[in-house]
């Protein structure tokens, strides 16, 4: 048998269904793997010897039903765990302590999953390599001193490194799916409203959404059963039915019809990326896929209405956060000055920025030439979506313009930072699912991914375009362990 | 359009987030960089177009108006900074 670290999801359900080995010994694995690699910094909080009691108690006879029976689970710490510390990866949150459950995460626990601990993240979930985190840099287990992409990078890292058999991150512009790419794994944005927001540290409302990151297609499809689902406690989220995902997992797609948007064929993309897109373009031809071209002329003004919308929201979610009732305190002579100084303290750089461009956008006198502008350019990158979709049943990009970078490279360019998310954000903005699947290496031999994006509650399909991808693309996860 | 520092000042007021002279001057740098890639919109014609307020198109739910949680106080005052007994408390407001 090979190592219980470097099982699938799925291998490890059954393997603790037909008793070939425990929860315990699962999770003693992980959480000695775990302490052997503090270096990446995946962890902001760890569970371990929670985790380890819980599991010792996890009886697998009484739990036969349950998707995730006794499996030890690492969540991005913007999720709320009751009892145990959520940060955001901020300073402001550094000392709080949620008094309730997200949705998602108690979905997670009630198949049967076992809090392994929470994971480092972009502060606020705002960033593209994980180096706003207050809690320090992620390591990319791809290679030292590699970012392993935000925000969800300490989730990404510690899925690529074996610390936890799959996780959850959030999406608000690729926060899931680039760090999936970068990191050589499978990550999925549902369909807005797919999953509950409740108990998410919000960021930007509109936008925002739990999902699954894993090792293989399959997997993500066992996990998105898992946490997707109507809850009355967010308005947005959508009651409708959930259907099998795993169940009717096929690689039979035959006669399907994916669109190539040629808005995506940007300046300067490295040429190793487009012969990736026309690889997968070549392998689901051989499942028997029509490939069409298509255009989505609105593409290239995603971005800026994305540097709208969410900071504009992020600036009004932000505002709780004021030294009262929660976090961090600052001292000052009066009530403005201690709010003053204790979000001035409290915030790092690049939530400062986001939030003075959501004040200035939404301030007096502004509203129509940005947020409402912002809206009305939305309205027409969906409309080039529900074009598309007439005649296409996904649409195939690559998931990233680039792969991993060094730590610092971008930092003090934030425009540059930004334009990491060129391929996803157009998504979150028409509130659509996609996927990044890990689909080949770069000549420094870093991991790319490639997009897949569905119809609104049609995340089946690009499960199973991407899981006639994963079988043709055959790809390897190279973890060398250098850490350690 | 360029953002100096002045402005920055200003809505970092707005935001209640203090900011020393020399932030601001970088602030002012960084956002002029980030609203001159924001401004490519303007090339943009949205006369006749209706905007996006909400990409859930869903229906609200109506439910039973019960308590579900509660007696949770002394939880809740463990986040505070700085409490008395059952309240928050607050830098004085009024002299």
């Amino acid at each position: 048998m090979s190592e219980i670290i470097k099982l699938t999801l799925n291998e490890l359900v059954a393997g603790i269904k037909k008793k070939k080995f425990s929860s315990h010994e699962v999770t003693k694995d992980f959480v000695n793997r775990c302490i052997k690699s503090k270096k990446l910094n995946s962890f902001i909080t760890d569970n371990f010897d929670n985790a380890l009691k819980i599991s010792k108690k996890f009886e697998i006879k009484s739990n036969q039903n349950k998707q995730l029976p006794g499996i030890p689970f690492a969540v991005k710490d913007l999720f709320c765990t009751k009892g145990i510390k959520t940060t955001a990866g901020s300073k402001i949150l550094n000392n709080f302590i949620p008094t309730y459950e997200s949705t998602v995460t108690q979905n997670i626990w009630n198949e049967g999953a076992i809090l392994l601990g929470k994971l480092n993240c972009d502060e606020f979930a705002m960033g593209s390599s994980n180096e706003t985190s207050f809690f320090g840099n992620v390591e990319n287990p791809v290679g030292k001193k590699l970012v392993p992409g935000g925000s969800s990078g300490g989730s990404a890292s510690a899925l690529a490194a074996n610390l936890t058999p799959a996780t959850i991150g959030t999406d608000t512009g690729g926060s899931i799916r680039q760090p999936a790419s970068f990191t050589g794994t499978v990550g999925l944005k549902p369909t807005y409203g797919r999953c509950s927001r409740w108990g998410i540290v919000a960021f930007a409302s509109s936008l925002d959404q739990a999902g699954p990151m894993t090792k293989t297609v399959e997997d993500c499809a066992l996990l998105l059963q898992a946490i997707s689902g109507y809850d009355p406690n967010d308005s947005t989220s959508i009651d409708i039915r959930v259907d099998n995902f795993s169940s009717n997992l096929t690689e039979k797609v035959k006669g399907l019809t994916i669109g190539i948007p040629k808005e995506y064929r940007v300046e300067n993309m490295p040429v190793e990326i487009d012969k990736l897109w026309k690889k997968g373009m070549d392998f689901l031809k051989d499942a028997g896929v029509i490939i069409k071209d298509i255009s989505l002329p609105h593409t290239k003004y995603a971005l800026p209405a994305y540097y709208i919308v969410a900071p504009a929201e992020a600036s009004s979610n932000l505002a709780r956060y004021d030294g009262v009732k929660y976090g961090h305190r600052s001292e000052g002579k009066n009530l403005i000055e201690m709010y003053e100084n204790t979000r001035s303290e409290g915030f790092g750089d690049e939530v400062k920025r986001r939030i003075l461009i959501g004040t200035y956008v939404l301030s007096s006198g502004y509203y129509d030439a940005y947020y409402l502008k912002a809206q009305k350019v939305r309205q027409l990158i969906k409309q080039d979506f529900d074009n598309s979709f007439n005649s296409v049943d996904a649409i195939l990009t690559p998931s990233t313009p680039n792969s991993s970078f060094k730590m610092g490279e971008k930092k003090g360019d934030p425009v540059s930072m930004y334009l990491n998310d060129i391929f996803t954000v157009p998504v979150n903005l028409a509130g659509l699912p996609a996927i990044s699947v890990p689909s080949g290496y770069d000549k420094k031999k870093l991991p790319l991914g490639l997009q897949l994006i569905g119809k609104p509650f049609d995340e089946q399909t690009i499960l199973n375009l991407s899981l006639a991808l994963q079988k043709r693309i055959n790809f390897k996860r190279n973890v060398n362990n250098w850490w350690k | 359009m360029s953002i100096d520092q002045k402005t920055v000042k200003y809505i970092s007021k707005l935001a209640r987030i203090s900011i020393n002279e020399k932030k601001a001057k970088n602030l002012a740098k960084d956002l002029t960089n980030i609203f001159k890639f924001i401004e490519k919109l303007n090339k943009l014609d949205t006369k006749n177009i209706e905007p996006l307020t909400s990409i859930a198109e869903t229906k609200l739910h109506l439910r039973e108006d019960n308590i579900k949680d509660g007696n949770i106080r002394d939880q809740i005052l463990k986040n505070s900074p700085e409490k008395n007994k059952e309240y928050f408390v607050v830098p004085k407001v009024i002299e």
